[in-house]
């Protein structure tokens, strides 16, 4: 064994020391073959990190009443010892942005680096999603556009009509994004153009929905009368961005604004466990490579140990502190199962993932990292042993059977039907409410037309009416929801009012 | 590849205008909590921020997600004792098998959302629709403070006071003043000088003449300093006048043997609410603490509140001891005088019309306004009538009656209702 040289052994990190330990780090991260974008590392005090919190992080963001909010719901907490704060934030940018807390110790530094710096940047420079639905070179210039044009709005029309364009918008926000259709990409200059583009060009233009000259056809053809939209729309803010018959066009604009920042957010919430699973993996393979160089000593490994345990904690489900999956957890056990199962496979690795065995772990890791979300992650590589180590069991809860009743649990029988609960447990399709624009009258009222596809026989909850007169508002005219059920049937109808 | 920054000395209070915002929306639901906190509060911490809890429906943002119901499918960690099969009793669900849009309605959710306030923000809150009768004086008092302003830039003063972007910009100006000349002699020998390295044929002499040119050129570039003593700039400070306002407040207070502890308790948080009212309005306020029974004398503010006396009561003393103390220590002209007195009403039967003449020939020329409460639970005396009649004629002279500690915000608002609610309400 080498004679231990380590970098440092007070817990006191100084800028010297961050740039040494980042030197380390990224020498290790580059044996590892892990491809990240340039890092941009700020350290920031507490009060600034709450600041980072009540804006998901977004080092930029226009003014709303519900970052206050958020942001002194976290003071409050923090300061009265009821939460700590994260260790790290990172943004999703080119530079990768990675936020260090002043209060950390210099081991905790360490591990942060490792954790953001090099485990999410590469996971954002690499997952297909954040490659192919976000624009890392333009987020930044793009929230600064957007923070901007915001306030300049607000000084023409008054803080009171921004916001309520922005709480109509935010209610929405989820409804906002393309789940299928690629976005194109962002740039602030273009985007600043297209802008001044669409206004003048929105100015001269006819609405669909207005046209009052009778069609020529209309008398000749008694066809079945068509929708519009022709096909229904997933994507609400869109719709309305593009079709509202009486927004001004910085209305529009603002709707713009929003459902961007919601699309830019969408990949992040599909990835979580893979995500932080991959990071927490890294975090915990550099540290023991730094440990096994002789970087670091022996405290620093405990202190690490001691973090690293809390990170990846997973209660059991009748214990008073369960609150679920702990997507670090979840995330690091599959991780760390991939590389095993390709360096000391089983006999029932070699049944259950015969494409692994076998093979370089880091190429096999890499190509994991890269094209799946969480959806398709767990259903591809959750393996028997996590399910027995985790203990994992299936709950049917159906509320036209009397009882809740167990249907898997981690028994030879159980394994798939574990694996496909999990996944689509983790798939959006399925946790949010299919709600889609559906039909427009156009020749009558304007009412517009909304179908919730039930997913289960799951009904809506949360403040439905509230989210429909922001939806009334938007519109300008009186909105209908639908429910459907799985036969397609309506099975219940909500008619908001536009209140003039 | 990695770039480190210290962020920590950039802006704090990123979300200083959120947090406005926020206040702004909920202003009537922070008014109520506030009103709420203060009869709760103990006196002594009247005057610090406050945890304002609002009820978190309230102010929640409206979202859509799947509710309780339909048919779901979860996996759980930790299985200890379960195989496939096993039947669960469903636990109770609080909202039940409920229509999504009612569920905001039902029972859950009621959590409230408590944030911290700052003591100002408290204090603005509290006290917003009040304002000052009779702030402008009779003679307006022109006390002047000096403060100090910024007042342009100065080619002297203290290193402190350095700016440093003027400085660097009169200094890059010296520099391209002083360098243009010798760089474009500097340019025209070396254009020279390459024309004349072109021709072969040119005499080295005349060469070797302009090479020395311009190594004396560019020495002479180079000794222009990058900055110089005449380039610093500072900012300057003046002083400027600033008229201040001051005003003292007199708490008189009957001590007779009647006053119990706990009616005294109800004069100082009138005393307590009032000062602070004040100390909006001014700068600058002097407090008098009068306590009587049947001889007045001026006390700390220690002995006011928590000594106890005996005996009758006659109040005329202690209005005899406040004239005096007024027309000597605070000139009218120079002071803004305020008066609040608290009694239970009990005075010795003939002294009362003697209080009456007293306060509207000496007293109320003097002062900016005059509030009297009486802290009793029973009929009016002949104080209280005597009185009625001193508010007949003098417009800033109110009285009100106090019976339990919740009365006293309400009367203290009544007081000092701003004048435009008045008219409206009158």
């Amino acid at each position: 064994m080498k004679k231990r040289k380590p970098l440092s052994t007070s817990s006191e990190w100084t800028f010297e020391l961050l740039d040494t330990y980042d030197h380390e780090i990224a020498r290790i991260a580059k044996n590892f073959k892990l491809d990240t974008y340039p890092n941009q590392i700020e350290v920031i005090s507490a009060e600034q990190m709450m600041d980072a919190y009540a804006s998901s992080g977004m080092p930029i963001g226009y003014h709303h009443w519900s970052y206050g909010k958020n942001f002194m719901d976290t003071e409050k907490k923090y300061r009265r010892g009821q939460m700590g704060l994260a260790y790290e934030i990172v943004i999703n940018s080119n530079p990768c942005i990675s936020y260090l807390m002043e209060e950390n110790t210099m081991l905790m530094q360490a591990l942060v680096i490792a954790h953001a710096a090099y485990g999410h940047n590469s996971f954002f420079k690499g997952n297909y999603l954040f490659e192919q639905w976000t624009s890392a070179d333009a987020i930044i210039d793009y929230l600064l556009f957007s923070k901007n044009y915001i306030k300049e709005c607000e000084q023409r029309y008054g803080v009171d009509a921004v916001e309520n364009i922005l709480d109509s918008c935010h209610a929405l926000m989820n409804f906002g994004v393309d789940r299928y259709k690629r976005p194109e990409q962002l740039s602030m200059k273009e985007e600043q153009i297209r802008q001044k583009d669409r206004e003048a060009y929105l100015q001269q233009q006819i609405n669909e929905l207005w046209r009052t000259i009778p069609n020529y056809y209309d008398t000749k053809t008694e066809e079945v009368e068509r929708r519009f939209p022709l096909d229904p729309q997933e994507n609400i803010l869109y719709f309305i961005e593009k079709n509202a018959p009486l927004l001004e066009p910085w209305q529009r604009e603002i709707i713009r604004i929003v459902r961007k920042i919601s699309q830019y957010f969408y990949p992040q919430k599909q990835t979580k466990v893979m995500n932080e699973g991959w990071a927490t993996f890294w975090h915990y393979t550099i540290l023991n490579q730094m440990y096994d160089e002789g970087l670091i000593n022996d405290g620093y490994m405990l202190e690490f140990l001691q973090s690293h345990t809390n990170v990846i904690k997973q209660p059991g489900f009748d214990s008073p502190y369960y609150n679920g999956l702990n997507p670090y957890a979840l995330g690091f056990s599959v991780m760390s199962d991939i590389r095993n199962i390709c360096e000391n496979p089983t006999t029932e690795d070699r049944e259950w993932f015969p494409e692994l065995v076998d093979t370089d772990w880091l190429e096999t890791m890499d190509f994991a990292m890269r094209n799946f979300k969480d959806e398709s992650f767990i259903s591809q590589y959750l393996s028997p042993r996590i399910i027995r180590q985790m203990r994992l069991f299936g709950l049917n809860d159906d509320d036209d059977e009397a009882h809740i009743e167990v249907n898997a649990i981690h028994n030879t029988t159980g394994y798939q039907k574990v694996r496909h609960i999990l996944a689509d447990q983790y798939n959006l399709g399925s946790i949010e409410p299919n709600i889609q624009i559906y039909n427009v009258d156009v020749r009558g009222d304007r009412t517009l037309t909304l179908r919730h596809y039930q997913y289960n026989r799951k009904p809506l909850a949360g403040t439905l009416d509230e989210v429909l007169k922001h939806l009334t508002r938007l519109w300008g005219f009186s909105t209908v929801l639908e429910t459907v059920d799985n036969n397609g049937e309506i099975i219940q109808t909500t008619k908001t009012e536009i209140k003039h | 590849m990695t770039r480190l920054i210290d962020k920590r000395i950039n802006a704090k209070n990123k979300s200083a205008v959120n947090r406005q915002r926020f206040l702004k929306r909920y202003k009537s639901q922070i008014k109520k909590a506030v009103t709420d906190a203060i009869s709760n509060r103990s006196i002594t911490d009247i005057e610090s921020g406050e945890s304002i809890s609002i009820p978190a429906k309230d102010i929640s943002e409206p979202i859509i997600y799947h509710g309780q119901g339909g048919k779901r499918e979860m996996i759980h960690p930790g299985n200890k004792e379960f195989v496939p099969g096993d039947k669960i009793k469903r636990p109770q669900q609080k909202s039940g098998k409920g229509q999504g849009n009612q569920a905001s309605d039902s029972g859950d959710g009621q959590d409230e959302f408590v944030f911290e306030i700052s003591k100002e923000e408290f204090m603005d809150f509290f006290f917003e629709d009040m304002e000052l009768p009779n702030l402008v004086k009779t003679q307006v008092t022109t006390i002047y403070d000096k403060k100090k302003s910024r007042a342009g830039f100065k080619a002297n003063g203290i290193p402190a006071n350095i700016n440093v972007v003027r400085s660097l910009r009169n200094a890059h100006a010296r520099r391209i003043a002083l360098r243009t000349p010798y760089k474009r002699e500097l340019k025209e020998c070396q254009e020279d000088l390459e024309e004349l390295l072109k021709d072969t044929s040119s005499n080295t002499a005349k060469i070797e003449a302009l090479k020395e040119q311009i190594v004396f050129l560019e020495k002479k570039i180079k000794s222009v300093p990058y900055i110089d003593e005449f380039d610093l700039r500072y900012n300057n400070h003046v002083d400027v006048p600033k008229p201040t306002t001051q005003a003292v407040m007199f708490c008189v207070m009957d001590v007779s043997g009647s006053m119990d502890q706990s009616k005294k308790e109800i004069a100082k948080r009138f005393f307590i609410l009032l000062y602070l009212f004040l100390t909006r309005n001014y700068e600058k306020i002097e407090l008098v603490f009068i306590s009587h029974h049947t001889t007045a004398k001026e006390v700390t503010e220690q002995e006011f509140f928590y000594s106890r006396e005996t005996g009758g009561t006659v109040v005329s003393s202690a209005l005899k001891l406040m004239h005096e103390i007024a027309s000597t220590r605070y000139p009218t002209n120079d002071w803004n005088i305020y008066i609040a007195q608290a009694s239970d009403g009990d005075n010795w039967y003939d002294d009362s019309p003697a209080c009456r003449e007293i306060l509207s020939e000496k007293i109320m020329p003097l002062v900016q306004y005059y509030s009297y409460v009486e802290i009793t639970p029973d009929n009016h005396q002949s104080l209280w009538h005597e009185y009625e009649k001193v508010e007949q004629s003098f417009s800033n002279f109110a009285m009100r009656k106090i019976v339990e500690v919740s009365d006293i915000f309400p009367v203290l608002r009544n007081l000092f209702k701003k004048k435009d609610e008045l008219k409206s309400a009158s």
